[in-house]
């Protein structure tokens, strides 16, 4: 009897696109509005292009979860994402369209207060204590790691600031770029030193 | 999703032809979101997913039955598509003209990528009916689409 080897026989279905990007596309687009109606959107995302390069935006449905930038590695973040919220995870523009606009008028520079709905589930206690407190650094103001150590009310805790500024799930939007050494120099920044740069000297001018 | 996606839009194309494959895989993802908390952790995604999309499919060709007028014979199809790699016209004429069996088999297989045993759980009989039934379907394939064409090259 003749036989076609499996391999043989898979290639009967190359005529099958195993990309067909423009309808995968479509359909997930389609996906991500029937999730959201049926309320199984728990995270949406989307990227944005900004001066300080791609950033990735994720909400839930309490608001903005995550800003990543792109060397934190989006596909890592999503992963992470997935692993700590929810795997019912799309890309899906709509929920961050009030983010993605006022990020655009932010860089802009005509907006310098976000008001948005914030889900700050992935930080923990000290550090969401921190994170708390950096919106009330003004904008085009700075403070340093010692100065939110003690407004966070541990002014023993410096390096923990240091800590939850690096590990900020909202950068830009939460502003940790605005914590500076104490003595002039920018310190580290979740998005490189280049982008704190460019985000003190966007809110200077 | 981004995963899984792309697997299983040509598996419910090989199914249900190009309209049809849209709303199966649609379905599939929406009911695979619904069910996520359900899924075991060493679950295995893919058979699980397949296994959506083979109910969403015969969900799917139930509806078209009920609304179906009867035809004495099928209605050539012409590509729906106007990309020269188009397969929506011959090959899915093929498959088409598979028993339901053989076309699930053969795309479970064949597309999907999973073994016979769990192709049986999912369509129900035995392994080795599966395994027939991909057999039979991938004979009839090749000597409805395969001649027709360079592709599934020849056997001596």
């Amino acid at each position: 009897m003749m036989t076609m080897s499996d391999d043989q026989a898979r290639h009967l279905f190359d005529a099958l696109p195993v990309h067909d990007e423009d309808t995968t596309r479509r359909l997930r687009e389609r996906l991500a509005v029937a999730a959201a109606r049926n309320g199984l959107l728990d995270v949406a995302y989307r990227t944005i292009d900004t001066p300080v390069g791609t950033l990735l935006l994720a909400a839930t449905e309490q608001g903005l979860v995550r800003v990543a930038y792109d060397r934190e590695d989006h596909d890592a973040v999503l992963a992470k994402l997935a692993e700590a919220v929810s795997s019912r995870i799309l890309l899906a523009p709509a929920r961050l369209d009030p983010a993605a606009h006022q990020l655009d008028e932010y860089f802009a520079r005509t907006r310098r207060v976000f008001d948005l709905p914030l889900d700050f589930r992935l930080s923990r206690g000290f550090r969401r204590a921190v994170l708390a407190h950096l919106p009330e650094i003004g904008y085009g103001r700075t403070e340093s790691y010692a100065q939110v150590a003690a407004a966070a009310g541990s002014p023993k805790a410096v390096r923990a600031v240091g800590t939850a500024c690096a590990t900020n799930p909202l950068p830009v939007v939460v502003p940790c770029h605005r914590v500076v050494r104490s003595d002039g120099g920018f310190g580290g920044y979740v998005g490189g030193e280049d982008a704190k740069r460019t985000l003190l000297s966007l809110e200077a001018s | 999703m981004d995963e899984y996606g792309p697997m299983v839009l040509r598996v419910c194309r090989a199914v249900l032809g190009p309209v049809d494959a849209e709303d199966a895989w649609s379905e599939t993802f929406l009911a695979a979101m619904q069910a996520y908390p359900d899924l075991p952790v060493d679950a295995n995604v893919e058979a699980w997913l397949v296994t959506i999309a083979h109910r969403k499919a015969i969900d799917i060709t139930r509806a078209q039955a009920r609304r179906a007028v009867p035809v004495e014979e099928v209605p050539e199809r012409p590509s729906t598509s106007r990309r020269p790699e188009a397969w929506d016209g011959d090959l899915w004429h093929a498959l088409a003209e598979l028993p339901d069996k053989q076309r699930a088999a053969v795309a479970y297989h064949y597309v999907a990528g999973l073994p016979y045993k769990e192709i049986a759980e999912i369509t129900g009989g035995s392994t080795d009916a599966a395994r027939r039934a991909a057999a039979d379907g991938i004979k009839s394939l090749r000597a409805t689409y395969a001649h027709t064409t360079s592709v599934g090259g020849t056997t001596p």
